[in-house]
């Protein structure tokens, strides 16, 4: 399963319900807003933190860049360009948008 | 509005206090870039503007944006150009910018950074606030 | 979205005449804008224009235009910086019509 979030964890909780039910080996895709949480130094980065030994994050590096983010990303954290959206997207039977 | 009324300076109005109040992340929504423009506008009628960046809205303000690869605006630019429009008050809550890990230096203008409290009471002394 | 022609190129407007695509301009388009707009251009009108889209690259908008006359006066001199100066180079609004010439989108709050 490929889970996407597209908000904020700072202003929504997509992304907390999110990883509340990601079952392990999940893919956890953040794109938009969301990509906020996989920068260090926040309140969202204990929960990516935490959630990373059972899931493996991904967040789209376009939408860091466009953010001024792309240079505090955690470790562990797989950046991805729209190929690899893409790539994400049918490399899974099943996607779930945490819109 | 023309040129000739945006070019009216002084005039006979009240001068208000006017808090524009920035809470989204830019980008994701169009909240940032419409809040933005109407302060923009705003500034043509010589009030007493302040705008306010708390919650993700001080995500506006990080310096260092490249939004080529999403293929819109980089509007953080313009809040450079506030200074011309005599838009000089900027602030940012404190509490907002720790929970982001941000610091003043991570912000391209400057601001001045508040605690919740003078935030609040900067708020309850305002004539018209608008919340983006 | 209407077309305009220049030296054999399509370029799109909107329907007020502003060139849609910043990045198409160049000196024959600005050109064939002043044309349009009945504006001869000499170097004074060159170097306004020039400076709007300088202050454009910089900034991300096109100024209103007391905050052009402000800017020009820093960068150019009060003797340009001055609401008459610009208004003899540009008769119908040195930021309106001047950004139509410079390529840029009408200046923020102007209808």
């Amino acid at each position: 399963m490929l889970h996407i979030v597209n908000k904020s964890a700072t202003e929504r909780n997509s992304l907390e319900s999110c990883l509340r039910m990601a079952t392990k080996g999940s893919a956890v895709l953040l794109i938009e807003d969301a990509v906020y949480a996989v920068t260090s130094g926040g309140e969202a980065a204990a929960k990516i933190q935490a959630a990373m030994p059972d899931l493996q994050i991904y967040a789209l590096g376009p939408d860091l860049e466009a953010r001024g983010m792309a240079g505090r990303v955690l470790d562990g954290v797989k950046l991805v360009d729209y190929g690899g959206f893409v790539d994400l997207v049918t490399e899974h039977n099943t996607c779930q948008s945490w819109l | 509005m023309s040129d000739m009324m945006d070019d009216m300076e002084g005039g006979e109005g009240v001068v208000k206090k006017f808090m524009f109040v920035n809470r989204k992340a830019p980008h994701g929504t169009v909240y940032a870039l419409e809040g933005l423009e109407v302060v923009l506008i705003s500034a043509a009628f010589d009030q007493d503007v302040s705008m306010v960046f708390t919650d993700d809205g001080v995500y506006e303000l990080i310096k260092g944006m490249n939004t080529k690869g999403i293929e819109v605006k980089d509007f953080s630019k313009t809040y450079r150009a506030l200074e011309g429009y005599d838009i000089e008050k900027l602030y940012v809550e404190k509490t907002s910018m720790d929970a982001r890990g941000l610091t003043e230096d991570d912000l391209i203008v400057d601001v001045t950074v508040l605690d919740s409290a003078e935030m609040a009471s900067l708020m309850a002394e305002q004539d018209v606030v608008i919340s983006f | 979205m209407p077309m305009v022609e220049v030296a054999g190129k399509s370029f799109e407007v909107d329907e007020e005449g502003y060139l849609t695509n910043l990045a198409d301009w160049n000196k024959e388009i600005g050109e064939y804008l002043a044309k349009d707009e009945k504006v001869e251009l000499t170097d004074s009108h060159w170097e306004v224009i020039n400076f709007l889209r300088e202050y454009y690259e910089e900034y991300q908008i096109a100024p209103a235009v007391r905050v052009l006359t402000k800017a020009v006066a820093k960068k150019l001199g009060p003797d340009k910086g001055n609401n008459k100066y610009l208004y003899e180079l540009f008769p119908y609004g040195p930021a309106k019509q001047a950004c139509k010439i410079a390529g840029l989108p009408k200046p923020t709050g102007c209808i």
